[in-house]
């Protein structure tokens, strides 16, 4: 059997695309998740993406692990497909976006023309994750600890609400298992009850957390998960997830 | 041929002569030719291979550094090959030192064994990688006169023998006057192990042979009930068993998979009005747990044991007198081999007893009979040259010390494995393991291997070597989770599990399919789930009879191509019939009668509507996995052909498909041609496109991703942080496919995937078996060799891989439920 590669068709690796059938209401707000991992919210023409992450990929191999240097590149192939499809005006990353402050040193060349290419596209926002307390300021956009969207607060880690707030963040990378026909899948997902929406790692290399482990405790009280498959988001309730 | 007087006196002391074939490897020894002894078990074949060492280190004095190395592939044998050696050493009162290194092993003795070598040092193909990957490697193995390997045969075909050869290459470097000793069962093609055991271009080396044992006595279990038709439980013969069992002193049960076991050590255990003592032995159980069965057996107090492999190989443990083996044992040496383990001496007959589990295993087993009879074997080629193994030996050599890449190409190209190296390939595996391999240079200044002015290759930081010794090795295996026996305590009228002791260890898949309340059987006995805390998994014991959930996942191993070409004859050949029983050749006549039975060279394919629905069954005999990849390519041709297929599944013997149109019509009218439909060319592009995809090719690619180091193992007690850390393997590999396809990591997985969970290379000489020689029979109805497998459908998965698919079907039926409520 000979070895004849073919290259696929080139990136993104994973599929975009909107949800049809699937509204996260927030406070009034419709929010529409995307096969990608990001959020739309077509109220505000604001596209939303939590914990790229990049350069985690250079960041494990000066511990020696060399995974393909792609991740960074993919990521913001990823971004801009969901751009492409969302068109909106704003564009709001939810912390986590680098993996270390060196992030912005390791960065190659042609992933920050392209970094800098969609930052000039549309107004941008780096809410500061504990991964990147200083995001890199030439790079395009605004720094900014936390912000508002409409009734809505945005940022990095949840916190304990207030009685009438809502809140979407990232941090924690949400992954829910469900059992069918014997299978267990597990994907990523988006996780929310009618406060609160926990937003999926978008990175390539992020790895991810169950929705039932102890992290989540606490944070939710009747919630849903929006699982995202190859082909399209598929929402459970909590009774289903494992 | 001489054997100093110490030794001969011994063994007259004890009424015994040295055998032909010990003196046989001892000239050669003594020679300093290496040398390959095939020998049936029992022949006294371990003596064979130390005696020349005994002799030498007795004439040379102790205390000169480690003078032989014997590997022996499994942890226990070691241990049991350094006591057995103990006493012919007494006894002959040799100076001479014995020890054993394992990963059990603790690290004050290693030091030791650092300082003041052993004579006879006893270990494991893994600790010569390790030995060698020691800085101190040159000093330690600067005495070194023989290698033995112990059960050449059972390494050779898998990753870790590849990694061996590679290793040996180094041993021998700092001993370049070594001999290797290879030990052996009978094999298919001994030149192949002759060759192995030298450099590549060297004369294969010299074959003894020991005398061959005394005949099998094969016999296959005629039951008074009915065969069953499909399945793999041999629930209907286990009465038959138990009174084999009674008759014999000591009965070893042989079965193909752990979960079989289980089953049938349970069911053995119901039926034990007699209370005979049985134990169950198999890798999952807690090591502890198998050291008391294999104690017990040696003081002979069991009866009888179910087991898997793991009592296939070795030294005895007990006075066996009967070996049964339940399910149909795929292959001729496989029989052989397990066989052997009853009367393990010479002139004694083994006795045994094949207990099929189906109608298609009685054939199966006649099959398998006839070919122990003629004593034919069908072991497995030796592996050769793995990319993967490659990158882990290249990163072994750095940790010894700075190389020159010219001079470790010639070595690694010296061994028989990677005889076909090229320097281009080597020179990847090199960038690979200095930075990656990648096109896009990002990791330069991490690279794991910095050049230095000479022009060798040096690590770049010692904690790399650290990760190596703990990530080495060639043995990837599934996820595991402790089970530990629970207790439940009532504490403030709440339901308090607490974890007590362990009873082994299994697949983290399968807990992760359980959920609390749910009964499964675990080490012989039926368990109730209660949850995992942060140990592993919690169980108590059940008073159920019935697990709620099956674990079985079908053999393990494929059948063979020789035992899969016997079976065609078999069934080729109505006059063969004769010695099957009444039942089977009932059956078969009737597939005569009602449809048509193939000829020798053809292959059958049915197709007949049943249930508003068009099936077409095959039957290609080449094993579950050359099935599974075959099933996978005619549904993308049928789909394709507009015969809109729903599913299919694949036994070791058989392929069905289901499809909404009808293919008998569809053939009669021209429209589908079936030999264009089985043409070879669906092994380029379709195969390719499958792939790609395919969940097979990912686990593929995980295992060579953490044998070439891209990824780290899993290590013990580190886990809660790692899981959420861990990157997937599956986006790596996607990311791979689109960024750089002809990765190095990426070809080796393709290389695996193809004789391996593909097992494309099979499927690939069946298609070209049956090119013009397809047999097609368009029937009304269901047809007698069909019924097995039809009977298959809803155990086996279904049609596709795809999550998506089931996630919806999951989601939709939720709607479904609520749409009743309103």
């Amino acid at each position: 059997m000979p070895f004849s590669p073919k290259p696929r068709t080139p990136s993104p690796t994973r599929l975009c695309g909107l949800s049809r059938s699937h509204r996260i209401t927030l406070s009034g707000i419709d929010f529409i998740p995307d096969l990608s991992g990001a959020i739309f919210a077509p109220e505000f023409s604001a596209l939303l993406v939590a914990d790229l992450h990049l350069e985690k990929g250079t960041s494990l191999a000066r511990r020696g692990v060399h995974l393909p240097p792609y991740d960074t590149r993919e990521s913001l192939l990823q971004l801009e497909a969901a751009l492409e499809a969302t068109r909106p005006r704003r564009l709001i990353f939810l912390g986590d976006s680098f993996h270390d402050q060196g992030a912005r040193e390791r960065i190659d060349a042609a992933d920050l023309t392209l970094l800098r290419s969609i930052t000039a596209r549309v107004e941008t926002v780096w809410i500061t994750g504990n991964h990147d307390p200083a995001p890199p300021e030439d790079v395009g956009g605004i720094i900014i600890e936390e912000m508002e969207l409409g009734p809505v607060s945005l940022r990095h880690q949840p916190k304990m609400l207030r009685a009438d707030e809502a809140e979407i963040s990232g941090h924690l990378h949400p992954a829910a298992a469900i059992h069918a026909r014997g299978h267990r899948i597990r994907c990523r997902c988006f996780i929310a009850d009618h406060r609160r929406l926990i937003m999926p790692a978008f990175g390539s290399y992020t790895g991810a957390l169950s929705v039932r482990s102890e992290a989540f405790k606490g944070l939710f009280g009747d919630f849903h998960v929006w699982m995202i498959g190859d082909q399209a988001v598929h929402c459970f309730p909590a009774a289903r997830v494992r | 041929m001489s054997l100093p007087p110490r030794f001969t006196q011994w063994f007259a002391s004890r009424g015994w002569a040295p055998r032909a074939h010990q003196l046989g490897v001892l000239a050669h020894a003594e020679a300093r030719e290496s040398v390959l002894l095939i020998s049936p078990t029992g022949g006294g074949k371990t003596l064979a291979g130390f005696l020349p060492s005994l002799a030498e280190i007795t004439e040379r004095g102790p205390g000169a550094g480690i003078h032989t190395l014997y590997i022996s592939p499994l942890k226990a044998l070691a241990v049991d090959i350094a006591r057995n050696l103990e006493a012919p050493i007494a006894e002959m009162g040799l100076p001479v030192t014995v020890e054993t290194r394992t990963g059990d092993t603790p690290h004050s003795r290693r030091q030791r064994q650092r300082q003041q070598p052993p004579d006879i040092l006893i270990t494991t193909p893994e600790q010569v990688s390790l030995l060698v990957a020691d800085p101190h490697a040159a000093h330690l193995l600067r005495g070194l006169r023989t290698v033995i390997l112990d059960e050449l045969h059972s390494m050779v075909t898998s990753k870790r023998g590849v990694l061996l050869s590679l290793a040996l290459t180094r041993a021998q470097a700092h001993a370049p006057g070594a001999i290797r000793i290879g030990l052996s069962a009978t094999v298919a093609d001994p030149d192949a192990l002759r060759a192995w055991l030298m450099p590549s271009g060297a004369e294969p080396a010299p074959l003894v042979l020991g005398k061959p044992g005394a005949k099998p006595q094969i016999r296959i279990l005629s039951s008074v009930e009915r065969v069953p038709w499909s399945g793999h439980s041999s629930l209907y013969a286990i009465p038959e068993v138990y009174e084999a069992i009674g008759q014999a002193k000591m009965t070893l049960i042989f079965v193909n998979t752990r979960s079989q076991a289980e089953m049938v050590f349970q069911a053995l255990w119901e039926a034990n009005d007699g209370n005979l003592p049985i134990a169950l032995h198999h890798g999952s159980l807690d090591v502890a747990q198998r050291r008391k069965v294999e104690a017990a057996m040696g003081e002979g107090k069991l009866r009888a044991v179910v087991c898997t492999s793991t009592l296939e190989l070795g030294i005895d443990w007990g006075d066996v007198d009967l070996v049964v083996h339940v399910g149909a044992p795929k292959g001729s040496s496989r029989l052989l081999q397990r066989i052997g383990r009853s009367n393990h001496k010479l002139d004694l007959p083994s006795q045994a007893l094949l207990v099929p589990s189906n109608r298609f295993e009685v054939l199966e087993c006649t099959a398998a009979l006839q070919a122990a009879e003629v004593n034919a074997q069908d072991t497995e080629h030796p592996m050769a040259m793995k990319l993967d193994v490659l990158a882990q030996h290249i990163l072994g050599r750095a940790c010894a010390g700075p190389f020159h890449p010219d001079e470790l190409f010639a070595e690694v190209a010296s061994a028989w494995t990677y005889r076909k190296l090229t320097r281009a390939e080597f020179d990847r595996a090199i960038d690979y393991v200095a930075t990656g391999g990648y096109a896009l240079r990002a990791y330069e200044r991490y690279a794991k291997l910095k050049p230095q002015a000479d022009g060798t290759l040096r690590l770049a930081h010692p904690r790399l070597a650290k990760a190596y010794r703990l990530n080495m090795g060639t043995i990837v295996e599934d996820e595991m989770l402790k089970v530990r026996l629970a207790h439940v305590k009532r504490r403030l009228g709440k339901r308090v599990v607490v974890g007590g002791r362990v009873l082994g260890e299994v697949e983290e898949w399968f807990v992760s399919q359980l959920t609390a309340g749910q009964t499964f059987v675990f080490a012989g006995e039926v368990l109730r789930f209660e949850g995992l805390d942060e140990f592993g998994a919690l169980a108590t014991r059940s008073n159920d009879k019935e697990p709620m959930v099956p674990s079985y996942q079908g053999g393990k191993f494929p059948l063979s191509t020789y035992l899969a070409e016997r079976v065609r004859q078999m069934l080729a050949d109505p006059k063969s019939w004769r010695d099957l029983p009444p039942q089977v050749r009932g059956w078969l006549s009737l597939q005569r009668f009602r449809s048509v039975v193939p000829k020798a060279g053809q292959m059958l394919v049915e197709t007949f509507p049943r249930a508003g629905k068009h099936y077409m069954v095959c039957y290609p005999f080449e094993g579950r996995l050359a099935h599974q990849t075959l099933g996978m390519l005619l549904t993308r041709r049928l789909e394709r052909a507009g015969l809109q297929p729903l599913g299919f599944v694949a036994s070791e013997y058989a392929l069905v498909i289901w499809m909404v149109r009808d293919l008998s019509l569809a053939v009669s009218s021209g429209r589908v041609a079936l030999g264009r439909l089985f043409d070879e060319d669906m092994m380029g592009d379709d195969l390719e496109a499958w792939m790609a995809e395919s969940a097979l090719m990912k686990r593929t690619f995980r295992n060579a991703a953490i044998i070439a180091g891209l990824i780290e193992r899993r290590q013990p007690g580190k886990e809660k942080t790692a899981r959420q850390m861990t990157v997937n393997t599956d986006l790596i590999y996607d990311v791979l496919r689109t960024h750089e396809p002809d990765h190095l990591l990426l070809r080796a997985a393709w290389d695996d995937a193809a004789e391996g969970l593909i097992d494309a290379h099979r499927l690939g000489a069946m298609l070209r078996r049956v090119k013009g020689q397809i047999l097609h029979k368009a029937l009304d109805t269901v047809s007698p060799l069909s019924v097995p497998i039809l009977m298959e459908i809803g155990r086996e998965s279904l049609y596709g891989e795809g999550h998506d698919a089931l996630l919806a079907e999951a989601a939709n039926a939720l709607a479904d439920e609520a749409m009743r409520l309103v």
